[in-house]
């Protein structure tokens, strides 16, 4: 019988510390042994110094995720590249916020992170990535991202496994036929998931003959989070994603199908 | 008014494959389908492929064509699907192709909208719930009034079109509204604001619209009297450009062959083969379309 192992892996922190406090928790409660991050510390929530400490007492392997890489190199937007004016200007509110308040000792820590890791589990071949394993700001939806194409991700990247995140939304495919490969876009730990639920998602994967994945909802004091976001000035928008579970702004980038089941 | 080419000559390159900058191609993400050829049932005044009632220059596509073309795109691993015309909607088999095609990938349908009846609307509806991937409707509207569209698409469109957004929005879909700058009212910001308002008064609960600049060949050229033949791209496209380019990573396929790109339907020079493999390859920027993707943007993708 081989020994059972536990890895954690999120995504999309967003500067929520409390949401990051919560899910670090949950997955050593659940006997996690290494937890992963795929990038996008900052944006959206607020004081985005605070993760740093947590991330690195916990010792977190971290990934750079596209606002990392603004924020480290000092770039004047977060390069999200939306067209809605509307998600434009609440994207610009949240980068010029989080630009300014990322202390400056931070910012080669961020540009330091890899753009991917890879690792080995139970003789499958491992890879993260933030967006896809080409393109940082790739999002990878599940009703757009059919299986002729995720194979072909895994094939051109030399991998079994692919974790990724940005999109903000969690999903998981074991993709048929020979090659076989499993897909998993573990969501953001930054805000929910559009599902009109409070908790934020993460992704457990349970390795022992193979690479099994868990999708993982957790709660945490989203109350204190909008407090705090409040004091700081964030947009009611933003605030009213935390508290209420549905995206209000940048929705653009939603696909139809997916962006159907949300309310705005 | 300046006098306007010949098609034939519009579409023939303006620069030399040696003076042209190369676009690496990056594998095939989006394929084009051109489902009902130069099929249309409208012949709008900025049509940039000329596409009519009567217009069969290129063919509508055989059921076993199309299964080719998907069969070569599963071992590709395409990730998106676009079906387009002429009026894709004519195609004789048009649903069955549409279900057919988001078996196997997400699919956007854009359509001029005049078919699309309360019956059409729920077969939309159906495929949106049903289908393992992603269906988008874009539908083409080129005013926010009968004046202001009827223009180009013709006389009595504005109504029909706004019946045929009506039917989807009952049926709760929200269909992308593409309008195409054809006036200069229609190319600022504050047109888009007024635009997705526009389209919320129509019942569209999730509103989005697509603005696409005026591309100066086809019929196109005429309406506006510009020519593009003083255009071309020749200065070096930096690489990051280059990679947002769409003949980086898409094609078109016709009933006949494989090409650059949906603008270049017409261009001798644009046909890469017959197969999707055969057009797996780096095309170059040589005609003066390429300076509207270069310079303004263009991306005929969603």
């Amino acid at each position: 019988m081989p020994h059972l192992r536990r890895y954690a892996v999120f995504g999309g922190v967003y500067s929520n510390h409390l949401a990051l406090e919560a899910v670090l928790k949950d997955a050593a409660r659940r006997g996690a042994e290494a937890v992963y991050c795929l990038g996008d510390l900052g944006g959206f929530g607020p004081h985005p110094d605070r993760v740093f400490p947590i991330l690195l007492d916990h010792g977190v392997h971290v990934l750079q995720g596209n606002y990392d890489y603004a924020i480290g190199h000092g770039l004047p937007d977060c390069g999200c590249g939306y067209t809605d004016p509307r998600d434009n200007h609440y994207a610009r509110l949240s980068y010029n916020y989080t630009r300014a308040r990322t202390s400056e000792r931070w910012w080669p820590y961020l540009r330091s992170l890899p753009p991917l890791i890879r690792t080995e589990w139970a003789g499958q071949r491992v890879l993260m990535a933030h967006g896809s394993p080409r393109r940082v700001n790739e999002f990878l939806w599940e009703s757009t991202s059919p299986d002729a194409f995720l194979r072909r991700l895994l094939r051109d990247h030399q991998a079994d496994v692919l974790l990724v995140s940005h999109s903000g939304l969690p999903w998981q495919r074991r993709l048929p036929g020979e090659q076989g490969g499993l897909v998993v876009n573990v969501g953001a730990i930054g805000r929910p998931a559009n599902d009109g639920r409070t908790e934020v998602w993460y992704a457990l994967l349970t390795v022992d003959t193979e690479v099994r994945a868990e999708l993982v909802p957790v709660a945490y004091d989203e109350e204190r989070l909008a407090h705090e976001m409040r004091q700081e000035g964030l947009p009611q928008e933003f605030v009213e994603t935390i508290l209420t579970g549905w995206w209000t702004t940048c929705l653009e980038i939603l696909p139809p199908r997916e962006r159907s089941r949300g309310r705005f | 008014m300046p006098v306007a080419l010949p098609l034939l000559e519009q579409v023939l390159p303006v620069l030399t494959e040696a003076e042209a900058c190369e676009v690496p191609f990056q594998g095939l993400d989006t394929l084009w389908l051109q489902l009902t050829g130069t099929l249309c049932n409208l012949a709008c005044r900025h049509c940039f492929i000329s596409c009519g009632p009567h217009d069969d220059r290129v063919p509508v596509m055989s059921l076993s064509r199309i299964e080719a073309l998907l069969a070569e795109a599963e071992e590709l691993g395409v990730k998106e699907y676009y079906l387009t015309g002429g009026e894709p909607m004519l195609h004789p088999a048009f649903f069955d192709v549409l279900e057919r095609v988001l078996k196997q990938g997400p699919t956007t349908v854009l359509t001029n909208g005049l078919l699309i009846d309360e019956v059409a609307a729920g077969r939309f509806r159906s495929l949106f719930e049903r289908a393992a991937y992603s269906l988008d409707v874009r539908v083409s509207l080129d005013g926010m009034t009968a004046a202001e569209n009827d223009v180009v698409r013709g006389r009595g469109t504005f109504a029909r079109i706004v019946a045929g957004i009506h039917a989807l929005s009952r049926a709760g879909l929200s269909p992308v509204l593409t309008v195409v700058e054809h006036s200069a009212g229609l190319a600022a910001e504050a047109a888009r604001q007024r635009f997705l308002a526009f389209a919320r008064s129509l019942g569209l609960k999730q509103p989005r619209v697509k603005f696409l600049p005026l591309v100066r060949i086809g019929r196109g050229a005429r309406h506006t009297g510009r020519q593009g033949a003083e255009e071309a791209v020749r200065e070096p496209v930096p690489a990051e450009g280059m990679a947002s380019l769409q003949c980086s990573n898409s094609r078109l396929a016709t009933e006949q062959d494989v090409r650059v790109c949906p603008i270049l339907l017409d261009a001798p020079h644009a046909r890469l083969g017959q197969t999707l493999r055969e057009a797996h390859r780096p095309v170059r920027l040589r005609w003066a379309s390429c300076a509207t993707c270069v310079y303004e943007g263009l991306s005929c993708r969603t």
